[in-house]
């Protein structure tokens, strides 16, 4: 459905030339909710204007549909910019006019007839959950509200993908979570393909199949959300990762944690329960097995879209030999073992 | 003495109002172009903004009194004569071309730039951009900026009326200064006082009715 190939883009100024993007591939496909994340500055923002060429990249091709929409014409360009629907941090409506008139927008440029205009705008505004909101201003509603009336706007053309520019970024966790649903709502319903940039990672975590981590203008992960999750490569996707994830060690343990073994030291582990392994006795066979000393300090379960992960931290009493194999023992249980240090 | 009263009040009213009348007529598109012409406008050029703004600086740093006579060829040229209230029509218009387009600049400035790129996000042209999503959005601004531009021309035209321009000006220097007639020349301040209330009351008016 979109295609990046090799996007690059320099912006030169008289002294300097900084790389916003740098070859950049991504391929989307028809149906999907992809969620682009990365720290503030990274060229999310810049890379999402790629897809309609609000921004030109310097270097590389946007194909939506398999259209090279970077070749089009000015007027040929507008026209695939109506079947491209897109959504702001800061809503953009426009003040002036009431709900009605602002979702009516996109029509009334393309010049549809003023009743044909009213059926469509019905018609979103019952998906949206607008009915009666209609003949409001955009001052008069809520934040959540008026991300609602952007959604409607971004597609009453009828388009087939949806830009997410930061969309949920300004809104409190409960009205957050209520566009979030709406977005898998039209999704489901329109069959839209949903392209989204953001900087908090339960965003990503709630609706996103597949994610794409960006860094200083470079994609640097990129895989099935779960999958991303579970087994996160570099630092900053760990980093991403663990925050949205809350299972920091408790201050004064975290304090404590050193990375050189002592006679006396407990081994913490972090363990990773990927797949379904909820009716197997691990740990208390470990503990039989091994005759080795457990305290768990922690432990969670993660809905990551729609998959299961448990995430538990314990501190073992076992260390060279003992400790390997208990973690191989693990590793055969299926379970992600990550040693963080000793106390 | 009632009846030049309301004759000077008539012609300050004509020369306030055909001033502004052109100076919205041909400052609006000038303060559009201004903010268009801007660098990442729609219309960024850089050159063409650069004459723009010369124009319009040009035209706000003479003083008015200065501008009404240094113009006077031109003014003889339009209206055939240097002296009257027509002829301080045309400095006033003048004065108030560049004061407005700036106005104008200034609101369009103030609507986010997040609206044009909706707007272009959604396939609108740079005309429908123009004048569905940024005049619409300036427009209380733009009022504002109106009712200044009136109140301006008010307090002008009084200068006007001192070099042979007639109106409320006029009369209070040749009655209320040069005759020492005290009462013509409160009763001048009372009704350039209550012109500037409708005026303003008038733009609050339609701010209100915007919404």
């Amino acid at each position: 459905m979109i295609q990046l190939q090799s996007i690059s883009k320099c912006y030169q100024n008289n002294t300097q030339a900084f790389d916003a993007l740098r070859n950049i591939n991504l391929d989307i496909k028809k149906g999907e909710i992809f969620g682009i994340i990365g720290p503030s500055g990274a060229g999310k923002s810049t890379l999402l204007r790629c897809v309609n060429a609000l921004e030109r990249p310097t270097i590389g091709n946007v194909f939506i549909d398999n259209v090279d929409i970077l070749t089009l014409s000015p007027e040929k360009l507008r026209e695939m910019r109506r079947s491209i629907g897109m959504i702001f941090q800061h809503f953009n409506l426009l003040s002036s006019r009431t709900v009605y008139q602002n979702i009516a927008f996109p029509l009334e440029i393309a010049g549809m007839s003023k009743s044909d205009i009213k059926t469509k705008v019905l018609e979103m505004a019952q998906l949206t959950g607008l009915e009666n909101k209609l003949e409001h201003y955009p001052a008069q509603l809520s934040g959540g509200q008026k991300q609602r009336v952007a959604i409607a706007r971004a597609l009453i053309s009828g388009g087939k993908i949806l830009l997410c520019d930061e969309a949920t970024s300004s809104l409190d966790p409960e009205t957050t979570r209520s566009i979030l649903e709406l977005l898998v709502k039209v999704r489901n319903k329109l069959g839209v393909t949903i392209l989204l940039i953001t900087h908090e990672m339960h965003v990503i975590k709630s609706i996103c199949d597949r994610v794409a981590l960006i860094e200083q203008g470079e994609i640097i992960e990129q895989g099935e959300t779960a999958e991303v999750f579970a087994n996160p490569k570099t630092d900053t996707a760990k980093r991403f990762v663990y925050s949205s994830l809350h299972i920091d060690l408790p201050k004064h343990l975290q304090q404590q944690l050193h990375h050189t073994v002592t006679p006396d030291s407990l081994t913490v582990l972090r363990l990773w329960f990927l797949k379904n392994t909820a009716k197997k006795t691990i740990i208390s066979h470990l503990v039989k097995r091994f005759y080795v000393d457990i305290n768990i300090l922690q432990a969670s379960i993660e809905y990551i879209h729609e998959r299961l992960i448990g995430i538990m931290t314990i501190t073992i009493q076992a260390h060279g030999d003992k400790l390997e194999n208990c973690i191989a023992y693990l590793t055969e249980q299926e379970i992600k073992v990550e040693v963080m240090g000793y106390v | 003495m009632f009846e030049q009263l309301v004759i000077a009040t008539g012609e300050t009213l004509l020369m306030t109002f055909l001033s502004g009348f052109f100076a919205i007529i041909l400052g609006f598109p000038l303060g559009v172009f201004l903010f268009l012409t801007k660098k990442n406008q729609l219309l960024a050029n850089k050159a063409l903004n650069h004459v723009l703004n010369l124009v319009v600086n040009i035209g706000r740093s003479i003083p008015f009194v200065i501008l009404m006579i240094a113009v006077i060829p031109f003014t003889r040229f339009i209206v055939g004569t240097s002296i009257g209230t027509a002829a301080a029509i045309v400095p006033l218009a003048i004065a108030a071309i560049p004061f407005f387009a700036r106005m104008v600049e200034n609101a369009l400035l103030e609507v986010s730039s997040g609206l044009i790129e909706a707007a272009l996000s959604m396939g609108a042209t740079t005309k429908q951009t123009i004048f569905k999503v940024l005049v619409p959005e300036a427009m209380p601004n733009i009022i504002h900026g109106i009712t200044i531009s009136l109140i301006t021309l008010i307090g002008f035209s009084a200068m006007a009326g001192a070099v042979g321009g007639g109106g409320l000006g006029d009369l209070a220097i040749r009655y209320g200064y040069q005759r020492f007639d005290v009462a013509v020349m409160l009763e001048t301040i009372v009704i350039l006082v209550i012109l500037v209330q409708l005026v303003q009351s008038f733009g609050n008016y339609c701010l209100k009715r915007l919404h």
